[in-house]
Parts: C-alpha cells; structure tokens; sequence
C-alpha cells in the first residue's frame, strides 16, 4: 500500500513538473464547443506550440458561456460563432477587434425514418415548420450557445415564439453541448440542429442522417476576439494577439483547412474572404 | 497512451492532494469536537454529518465565483489550474473525513478520555493520543475522503475547465470522450476509474474489518 503511495505521489510529482514550464507562457483560450468537439484544436494548436512556445489551454463551452466567461476576465482570448452575441460583447466595451477564422455550416440531422419528411430539403425554416406541424421529437440545445442562438433564430423566422417551445412535448430542451444534443437525439431519433464539423466528427449517430443543408441562413462563422485592455488589463493581451495573428495568418489558415475527418473538411479557411 | 496515462496522473495527483490537505485539517478537527466541549460543537458535528452529501456542482459554483477575476479571491490566478481542483475537491472530503474521524474518537474518549486526564494530560494533549488509538479508523476515513474526491466530477470541471494535459481529469475526460459520441472509450476510461474506486472501497473495507478486530483485542 504505501509502495503504490509513493508511486503514485511521484506520478503526481511528474504530471505537475512537466505542466509547470507551459505555465509561464500559456493562454486561455476560452472556445464554442465545436472546434473542441470536432478536434480541430486538438489538431492545429500543437502546430501553433511548436512555432510560438505559447501553449494555449482550451475551456470549450457554449459561445454564450464563453462570452461570459471572458467577461469575468477569466479568459484571454475568445473563439467563438454567434455574431449578434459577439457584437454586443463588443459594444459593451469588453472586446476589441473580431477577425473571422473560417466557416462551416449547420445541418438539420433526424432519423432516417424521418417522420417529419423533410430529407433532402435546403429550407431550414420550412423544415421546422413540418417539424412542428408533425410533432416529430426535436433536440434543442438549450444552452445560450451559438447553435442554440441560431436554433431560436431559425424558430422565430418560422413564427415560432422560442420561449415558450419548452413546453412542447416534442421539443426536448436539453441544456448541454453539440455532443449531448447529438447523442440525445440518436436515443431519441429525433431531429436536431448542429453545425458540421461536429456532426462529422462525432461517433454515436446511431440512425441519425442529415435532413437539411444548403440554406444560406445556416452559415456559421467563426469569429477569433481579442480582449480590449482597459477592461482586461489583466489578461495575456500579448500573447493572445500572437495566437490570434496565427490563427488568420497563412499557416494557421493553412493548418484550418487541411483539418479533414474521413476525407471531409470540416472548416473552411476564411481570414481573407469572410463569409 | 501518454495522454491516458497523464490524465491518471493528474487525477490521482488532484485528488491525493486534495485528501491531504482535508485530512490535516479534518485529523484535529474531528478529535477536536470528540474532546472539547463549547457552545456550537452539536452544530459543527450535524454539519459535518449533512455535509457528506455536499452537491459538488454547488461547490464548483462557489469556488468559480470566488476564484475568477472578477471574484473576491481573483488576485490569487487559481481558477483553471490544478490548484483549483485541489480546493474543491479538499472542501468536499472535509465533512465526511471530519464526520468519520469525529465518530471514532468520540467512542475512544468516551472509553479512554478518563485515564488519560488521569495521567495529566491536558485535553489539547489528549487529542494525539486518540488519533494513535484510532489510527486504523483514520485510513479509512481518509480513503473515504479520497474516493469522494476522486470520482467526482461536477465541481473539477466548472473549476479546473477540463484542459487537456493540465486539468483533464479521469471522470473530466469521460464527459468530453461521451460528448464527442465515443462511447466505447468513454466506457474504457469509467470501467479503469471504477476499477480505482473498487480498490479503495475494498481497502477501506479490509481496514475498517481489522480496526473493529483490534478495538475488540484492546477491550
């Protein structure tokens, strides 16, 4: 027993020495789910290690969590993809410049059963619309996050009032990220809202297939932000911006778009030409 | 593998800590409201008790709050570092090594307390000599503690925020693997995390088997 002690406070020992020199230069990168989920970060950031020496430690949370937490000043950089949220963050004087990484787009996902017929479409609204008037189960994240933002958004478009859809039977509000919605809604065969790279990426889709895509109100962008230093002198600002200048150079963007799960890309490169 | 491997390491190296500080606070304490008697120990002992099922999700919150930037405790730079999670986890193993430790030593000095009054000790000195007599009962309720801590996973992932290769911890990474729809390596990693929580419960079974054992002997 107190041989398996001390090796494991060694192990302790050896796990905390070897985090404690990134600790001098690191960042906190306070992210969307979906460039976590997806593995993008996991893909591109040691690239951006290796080059800088900045290690960049991901929290992944809901866009609006995100904001949020950059608020407090618990954040020194922000990625993230709910324009309208980003810009009041802005006008409240807590960021400074926005610049956009790259682009996907969201799909409506539900069993291939598809009792709602709505496969195949490029309406998303519409497809609501028969998702409503069928009652057929829908997964929503409910979760202040930019998906979740851009859910409500497409529901008030389909006249729709999103404050009071939680007391819809058919409508499960599930408070949690793109992979609790996307595994929800596989248990559930119900349809759901995600944006691509996480679909792409995710293992558990059990029926589920894609219903909709291709409407030009389902493109999602991601927006890097970095902190204005009145408010958050006492964030890295420094060595944020060096991470946030990677990320549109041409090697991050490189980096982006090389990024595939199965042969797809799941970001589209877009610093020079925002969507 | 090393990733896996480090996740491991970082767990058992949190909660370790985290059992340490507990204990250090919680030996004295517990013997403490078994010795002394003043206004308020009941209370501190019911607390103690009700506090075994201190939420971790509200302990997470609390911390949070306190720890950012904008929180009272900000200036100290913990939120999203190891150190934060050795908090938490220390604040919920406290009550329930506090509670254990408390109810064994009140059965010591309620069976010992006179002879060693007797012998001139004052009660402050008493308190050592109960936690020699109680020592096996004192493993257990650090190893108590110890697998409260490291099983836990609402508060650890509010205040460490689940970085990888620095606060990503066993029950942390189950979470992400389950969200990215890995469920089979999500199992994996729960199937090595109950393995670790089954060992300690044994361990602290066999003690708790052979401090019962040894109490008898010295009766």
């Amino acid at each position: 027993m107190i041989k398996i002690r001390i090796a494991l406070a060694l192990a302790a020992t050896l796990a905390a020495t070897q985090s404690a020199p990134a600790a001098a230069q690191s960042v906190v990168l306070a992210s969307t789910t979906s460039v976590e989920a997806s593995g993008l970060l996991t893909k591109i950031l040691p690239e951006f290690t290796a080059k800088s020496g900045i290690t960049v430690h991901v929290v992944a949370q809901g866009t609006g969590k995100a904001l949020d937490t950059a608020r407090r000043g618990d954040a020194d950089i922000l990625l993230v993809h709910d324009p309208e949220a980003e810009q009041q963050f802005i006008d409240q004087g807590h960021g400074r410049t926005r610049r956009q990484i790259a682009w996907n787009d969201f799909i409506i996902v539900g069993a291939s059963t598809d009792p709602a017929h709505v496969r195949g479409g490029h309406d998303s609204v519409a497809a609501l619309k028969a998702i409503a008037a069928a009652r057929a189960p829908f997964v929503s994240r409910g979760d202040n996050s930019g998906t979740h933002a851009t859910e409500l958004r497409l529901w008030k478009i389909a006249g729709k009032i999103p404050d009071t859809l939680y007391k819809e039977k058919w409508y499960r509000d599930i408070g949690g990220g793109m992979g609790q919605a996307l595994n929800a809604a596989s248990a559930l065969d119900a349809y759901t809202l995600t944006d691509r790279g996480t679909w792409l990426s995710f293992n558990n889709k059990g029926s589920l297939v894609v219903a909709v895509e291709g409407d030009p109100r389902l493109i999602n962008r991601y927006d890097v932000i970095e902190l204005d230093p009145q408010k958050h002198a006492g964030a890295k600002l420094g060595l944020a911006k060096i991470f946030a200048d990677w990320l549109v150079s041409p090697q991050g963007q490189q980096a982006i778009g090389a990024y595939q799960v199965n042969g797809e890309r799941l970001f589209n490169p877009s610093a020079d030409a925002p969507r | 593998m090393s990733d896996f491997l480090g996740i491991v390491g970082i767990s058992i190296g949190v909660s370790l800590a985290a059992s340490a500080i507990a204990a250090a606070i919680s030996l004295p304490l517990g013997s403490a409201l078994a010795v002394f008697s003043f206004p308020g120990r009941r209370l501190l002992v019911v607390l103690a008790n009700a506090f075994f099922g201190l939420p971790p999700v509200v302990v997470g919150l609390i911390l949070y709050l306190a720890l950012s930037r904008s929180g009272p405790l900000g200036f100290l730079e913990l939120l999203f570092t190891p150190a934060a999670m050795v908090i938490a986890q220390a604040i919920l193993a406290i009550p329930i090594m506090t509670a254990l430790v408390h109810r064994a030593s009140e059965r010591a000095w309620g069976r010992y307390g006179d002879e060693l009054i007797c012998d001139g000790a004052s009660r402050a000195q008493a308190i050592p000599q109960i936690l020699l007599i109680i020592r096996a009962d004192l493993l257990t309720a650090i190893l108590a503690g110890f697998g409260r801590t490291v099983s836990e996973v609402g508060a650890v992932i509010l205040v460490g925020g689940n970085i990888r290769g620095l606060t990503r911890t066993m029950t942390t990474v189950i979470a992400l693997q389950t969200s990215q729809g890995e469920l089979s390596l999500a199992l994996a990693l729960g199937t090595v995390l109950i393995g670790i929580s089954i060992s300690i419960s044994a361990t602290v079974f066999a003690l708790a088997g052979s401090a019962r054992t040894a109490g008898s002997d010295e009766a």
